[in-house]
């Protein structure tokens, strides 16, 4: 079953911390990966990989690039579940 | 008169191992200014404290020589018994000839077979998948495997992605019979369709024609990563799985000292167990493609954290795309 708009950002919020120790309540929609939370490309990737597999989608390198804000990856990720 | 062919053996070995590194000490602050970083960015990117480059008082050959006498005198054979000399490298500044058949030359391997093989990072492991078949297929007793770099000639220093990385080295290894299992059957193979990940920024041809600026490396590092780590773990457990080891069974894991954090990650993947040493060779040494997994592999030996006869895990990976991992006893 597809999940809503606040699971993914809730699971999104848990692989950022795995990943960088950012606190989870830190990611928060409006917030960019790069600006806001200080994430670098390779973190980002790594990021990206897991929630291929914790959300079963796929997250093509092309469209890493477009994934600037966490709402960009919460929606890319509700959108390519459905 | 039936046709004759070679008698095969049954087992290869890596006997030695050589190694030799640019002489000049580039710290990150030499490079970290026409790239608008920093000495803590680049350590915290990749690892990198240093990186070996030669100046212009050092070849590609010159490293590959000291490399490879270094082999041949830890192997305890003639330069002569030599039946084949392999340079891995993507920096000799000739065509042709290569660099193989000047190498082989000048370490006393008089008349051997010699060629240069073109896989970049991936190149040592390609090297070593060969002398195993030739030496198993009683083709050469012994092949001289170089992997050797200048990388330093195709750098540009306002380039983020990955010239800073680069260093310059040479690793030389000796193949031989053996009477034991010493080199498993090597995974290997290429995925041209992302030929444009990581290569060079134009072609000779741009560049005598005035198109284009001095050739250099340059790659898409994000794409390069998620590749590095995750298909190439792949990699790496299917070639455990050829030589009928456990991680557990492994002394070691060298990898292409692509960057810290692919090495870093590439363990976790594998879930190795903590006797495992992995080889971080980069940190002082910077990616030397083609020569840093005997580099690697050389300094764990040289510095006691891995013991003769034990085994290790060694992959490669880069521009192409190609790969090659195989497991090896160490020399």
């Amino acid at each position: 079953m597809a999940l809503s708009q606040a699971e993914v950002l809730a699971g999104l919020a848990e692989l950022v911390n795995d990943e960088t120790g950012i606190a989870t309540d830190a990611v928060q929609m409006d917030k960019s990966f790069t600006d806001d939370l200080d994430i670098d490309s390779i973190s980002m990737m790594t990021i990206v990989v897991n929630a291929e597999d914790k959300f079963g989608v796929k997250i093509p390198d092309e469209e890493v690039k477009n994934l600037i804000t966490v709402a960009d990856a919460v929606n890319f990720i509700v959108g390519a579940q459905a | 008169m039936a046709l004759r062919q070679t008698k095969s053996r049954d087992f290869t070995r890596i006997y030695s191992l050589g190694a030799s590194r640019g002489r000049q000490v580039v710290t990150n602050d030499d490079v970290a200014g026409p790239i608008d970083s920093s000495d803590e960015w680049i350590r915290q990117r990749t690892g990198i404290i240093t990186r070996k480059r030669a100046g212009a008082d050092q070849s590609l050959i010159d490293m590959a020589l000291e490399a490879s006498k270094e082999a041949i005198s830890k192997a305890n054979i003639n330069p002569s018994e030599i039946g084949a000399v392999i340079v891995a490298t993507i920096t000799f500044p000739y065509q042709t000839p290569s660099a193989a058949t000047l190498l082989a030359d000048l370490v006393g391997a008089k008349g051997a077979a010699a060629y240069d093989i073109s896989a970049a990072c991936a190149g040592y492991c390609y090297g070593i998948a060969q002398a195993d078949a030739l030496v198993r297929s009683g083709q050469a007793d012994y092949v001289l495997v170089v992997g050797a770099e200048k990388l330093s000639d195709f750098v540009s220093p306002t380039d983020r992605s990955i010239s800073f990385l680069l260093g310059d080295g040479a690793g030389a290894a000796i193949v031989g019979p053996s009477d034991h299992p010493g080199i498993s059957k090597t995974v290997w193979g290429s995925d041209g369709s992302n030929w444009d990940k990581v290569g060079m920024t134009a072609s000779q041809l741009d560049f005598r024609d005035h198109k284009a600026e001095w050739p250099t490396l340059v790659q898409e590092g994000q794409s390069v990563f998620r590749w590095a780590v995750w298909e190439m773990a792949k990699v790496a457990k299917q070639a455990l799985e050829e030589a009928g080891l456990k991680p557990e069974d492994l002394s070691a894991l060298v990898t292409h000292q692509a960057n810290i954090r692919i090495i870093d990650e590439f363990a976790k993947q594998l879930e190795l167990p903590e006797s495992v040493v992995v080889a971080k060779d980069i940190v002082d040494t910077g990616n030397t493609s083609a020569a840093s997994i005997p580099l690697a592999m050389h300094r764990l030996l040289a510095e006691g954290q891995v013991k003769s006869g034990g085994y290790a895990l060694q992959i490669g990976f880069g521009a192409g795309l190609a790969f090659a991992a195989q497991v090896v006893e160490l020399p």
